[in-house]
């Protein structure tokens, strides 16, 4: 497994840069993940990292993209739990981008 | 001897023949799946009770909290943490596992 | 996963899936292996059952604590079914008697079948996978 560096410290990642362990994952680690993803984290951005957080530690799972669209709309209203307001956030896709920010796995039923 | 255990007793027959050749006086531990027989309803409880007048059944208690059965163990069955697992390995002279 | 979306309104046809678990949980990988498989079935907007006899009913048990084994407890993931639109979770009487297990002990609701209703529920199927 390749190993990053980030702020001074080690952390284990797999082929696609996905954390392996996530109870290491951090602020620091959420800010490394979105600088290889090209994404500039914004307010948004965090409520979908933090909300995705929450969703593993209640599940154990990272979501499809389309249970994550419909879980946000039931938490954070319909103008956010669509596709279009997600993949804005998120361009190269908000369930596998947005989960690697968080420190989570890649979700399952993503081909 | 310590006879050990460790698949389910509605799934595999390993229990029944374990408690068939267990002789007075020796130790039997379930671990893993075979947990599940000395919780309380199982179909193999009555069977485990009988056999606890002449062996002493012991089951793994992390095993038996990851099935989620650490609060239905049947009374006469002592519960052992890893520490005890090892401690029973080394007090008998030899260790019969029934895969 | 936008691939998969444009996939299943595609084809458009539904065919009955049950998903058949009979193993516990942990001792071997069936059922967690099970679980992800229908996961990613959900996908495809099929009509899946998941039906859990003989041992399986262990899958579906509360209060699993995972800590001292240091493996993922994969029990709450039955709960995120329902976000998958995976609603017909079924155990049978029989199996749950047998263990000394009724409705109250388990994770998630569940709609408890006779064997008979179970084997009608299983002749009907247009696909069975068994875990």
């Amino acid at each position: 497994m390749p190993m990053v560096d980030i702020a001074g410290k080690d952390y284990e990642v797999d082929e696609e840069g996905y954390l392996i362990d996530l109870s290491q994952w951090n602020e620091d680690v959420a800010k490394y993940m979105a600088v290889e993803e090209k994404v500039e984290l914004t307010d948004s951005h965090w409520e979908v990292v933090n909300f995705l957080r929450e969703y593993y530690a209640e599940y154990q799972i990272a979501p499809a993209v389309r249970v994550l669209t419909k879980a946000i709309g039931k938490k954070l209203g319909p103008d956010k739990g669509n596709n279009k307001y997600l993949y804005e956030l998120f361009p190269y896709g908000p369930a596998k981008q947005a989960c690697k920010i968080a420190g989570l796995p890649k979700p399952t039923g993503c081909i | 001897m310590l006879h050990i255990v460790n698949k389910s007793a509605t799934d595999r027959g390993s229990l029944e023949s374990c408690l068939r050749m267990a002789t007075k006086g020796s130790a039997v531990l379930l671990i893993e799946d075979a947990v599940y027989a000395v919780t309380n309803g199982s179909a193999a409880a009555a069977k485990i009770q009988a056999a606890a007048a002449d062996l002493k059944i012991y089951a793994l208690g992390p095993d038996l909290a990851a099935r989620g059965m650490a609060g239905r163990v049947l009374d006469g069955v002592n519960v052992v943490d890893y520490g005890g697992f090892v401690d029973l390995v080394a007090e008998h002279n030899s260790c019969q596992s029934w895969l | 996963m936008s691939d998969m979306d444009d996939m299943d309104e595609g084809s458009g046809i539904v065919k009955k899936f049950m998903f058949l678990n009979r193993k516990a949980p942990h001792g071997t990988v069936y059922a967690l292996e099970g679980l992800e498989v229908v996961l990613i079935t959900a996908a495809f907007d099929q009509d899946v059952s998941m039906v859990f006899t003989d041992d399986g009913v262990y899958q579906l048990l509360k209060g699993i604590d995972t800590k001292g084994i240091e493996v993922k407890d994969f029990s709450k993931t039955y709960r995120a079914l329902d976000g998958y639109d995976i609603e017909k979770l079924y155990v049978d009487q029989a199996s749950m008697d047998a263990r000394g297990l009724t409705e109250d002990d388990l994770i998630v609701d569940v709609t408890t079948l006779s064997v008979a209703e179970m084997a009608n529920l299983m002749a009907e199927q247009d696909v069975v996978i068994s875990f």
